[in-house]
């Protein structure tokens, strides 16, 4: 299953320490966190919406709740985690910024994944077929469920400053490529992956 | 293979009296059980499964009523687990209850058998499992008051414990199990051969008044949907409406059958023990429920609700994930998509064997089995 992680997952597994506290948020069937355990002996904890999610979890071993992230994550004790964690979800969030800041009361650290519509193609989309740019790393059309809110990672930067998050990690994606930018890197990255704190 | 043993009996508390929650004394006690499978050398591979209502200690083997998990193979695998279930106190299948004699008159204790608890049912257990030198359990499984059981094990007995399964059940009796409760115990009452419960002697059974609360626990195991799927508006062995009061729907033909024959397999004072030891179900303290997990942090939890259980819906499993995620415990929660209401815990035969069979194994390896 390591093989075929996803190459954000791969980057959130850098930035997990060894022997961590994980809580993963929309941990689909468990392929980050069953990673987690096995290389970096975490305690794994995930809260996934779909049936099928969960199955596939308990079936991988995890421990791992159905629930929906709208609901907040009242259940928790603040500090209760090390790292909490949100791959590709944000976009489809209702209100992302009450998960962002319930991600930073209930652990010590966020990492947050999405994908960027500041990539220079998504511009150019626009600019030249007046249509709105799905995500490079998204296969779905604005109308199909589940809906999603274009962002950008200057968006994104903007949003954790004015709400005193800081970010103490970056590292970007192109087309499933970890690319190493450090300037233009919201034209350049079709993800972005991000470990935050308070600051 | 399997070594399946017939039912045994463990009696207990002969010289020293059984003290129930209600402070009345039990003297002797007996527990009806039935084990699967080997228990291992370290003693550390037995599988307690609880009942519900109207189970007995034959969970496993031909006929039991939990023997979809149970067996080689199975979620519960006999090959590799030693499963124990016992037959609860008050109930009618061996173990003490109503109908069992009163060591001072030789003659069924009737209402004079103390009232008990989930409580006490838990630590009757407890003496047996004491009995049988285990000293941890690696899980205790079981739906509805099987649940219940599973709860109080985790809650008041949580060194004994290294994962619980609670299926379809609650942390607090609500309003409507009384009422529903309460129906059926008056259906008894009402039944002139119920006697005040001293109808053993003339044999004249308020098998009226039983079958009537098994109907009315029937439609709570059901739900609005299965009903319509199992037996519609449909006409018994009738083309058209007799415009009499004979049975006509299929629904009708069902209950009256399910009604009759438990009478013929339940002790009516049984029934009136066991559902009022559902009543008084209430884990929640006055610092919450979370507090009565607050020594459970160690357990492994699996809670599963279903979406048409209307008796035990899910937000009561909800609250208890909450409760046991304040305490700090590990809680898996799936709340799965059925339309069979309350009977689904042992109707979703598919899922459940995953489910099950996915977490016990995982219990298993981190306990080194």
């Amino acid at each position: 299953m390591s093989q075929a992680l996803r190459p954000d997952l791969r980057i959130i597994a850098d930035f997990i320490s060894t022997g961590a506290r994980v809580l993963d948020l929309g941990c689909g069937d468990g392929a980050l966190l069953a990673h987690l355990v096995q290389a970096k002996r975490v305690t794994a904890r995930g809260i996934e919406l779909s049936e099928a999610g969960v199955l596939a979890c308990v079936r991988h071993g995890l421990s791992v709740r159905q629930g929906d992230l709208e609901a907040g994550l009242g259940d928790y004790p603040a500090g209760s985690f090390d790292y909490v964690v949100l791959s590709q979800t944000l976009p489809f969030l209702d209100d992302p910024a009450m998960i962002l800041k319930e991600m930073l009361r209930v652990g010590r650290a966020a990492v947050v994944s999405f994908p960027n519509w500041g990539y220079w193609r998504c511009r150019l989309e626009l600019l030249l077929t007046g249509r709105i740019p799905s995500a490079p790393d998204l296969p779905q059309a604005w109308h199909e469920k589940p809906r999603w809110q274009a962002l950008t990672i200057t968006d994104f930067a903007i949003f954790c400053r004015k709400n005193g998050i800081a970010i103490t990690r970056q590292a970007y994606l192109a087309n499933g490529r970890r690319v190493n930018i450090l300037k233009v890197t919201n034209l350049m990255s079709t993800t972005g992956v991000f470990l935050l704190e308070h600051t | 293979m399997v070594l399946y043993q017939d039912t045994q009996n463990f009696t207990f508390a002969e010289k020293t009296p059984f003290t129930l929650e209600s402070g009345a004394t039990l003297s002797p006690v007996t527990l009806a059980y039935e084990t699967y499978g080997t228990l291992n050398a370290e003693r550390s591979n037995a599988i307690l499964v609880c009942h519900a209502l109207s189970g007995s200690a034959h969970a496993g083997g031909p006929g039991g009523w939990w023997s979809d998990c149970i067996g080689p193979g199975k979620a519960f695998d006999t090959d590799r687990f030693f499963v124990i279930c016992s037959n609860v106190l008050g109930s009618c299948y061996g173990s003490s209850g109503p109908a069992s004699p009163d060591p001072a008159t030789h003659e069924p204790y009737g209402l004079h058998f103390p009232v008990v608890t989930i409580g006490d049912m838990v630590r009757a257990q407890r003496a047996l499992i004491d009995h049988l030198a285990i000293d941890r359990l690696l899980s205790v499984a079981g739906g509805s008051m099987g649940g219940m059981q599973v709860l109080e094990w985790a809650s008041h007995h949580p060194e004994r414990v290294r994962s619980a399964i609670p299926l379809a059940t609650t942390a607090r009796s609500s309003p409507m199990l009384i009422a529903f409760s309460e129906v059926g115990r008056q259906a008894i009452y009402a039944d002139p051969n119920w006697q005040d419960g001293n109808y053993y002697a003339n044999g004249h059974r308020p098998d009226a008044g039983l079958a009537i609360a098994r109907m009315v626990g029937h439609i709570t195991y059901l739900s609005d949907q299965s009903m319509h799927a199992k037996f519609g508006r449909r006409l018994q062995n009738r083309e058209k409406f007799g415009y009499e009061f004979s049975t006509e729907f299929e629904v009708e033909s069902y209950l009256k059958y399910k009604g009759l024959s438990f009478t013929q397999r339940f002790d009516a004072n049984s029934y009136l023990y066991v559902t009022k030891a559902l009543d008084y179900f209430d884990l929640s303290t006055p610092a919450g429920l979370a507090a009565a997990f607050a020594h459970s942090q160690h357990i492994k939890f699996l809670v599963v609700s279903f979406t048409s259980d209307w008796l035990y819906p899910s937000y009561h499993s909800k609250e208890l994930v909450t409760a046991l995620t304040a305490a700090g415990a590990d809680v898996t929660y799936l709340d799965i998509e059925s339309s069979w209401g309350h009977d689904a815990f042992l109707l979703e035969v598919d899922t459940m064997t995953r489910l099950l069979g996915s977490f016990v194994n995982r219990v298993a390896r981190e306990a080194g089995l």
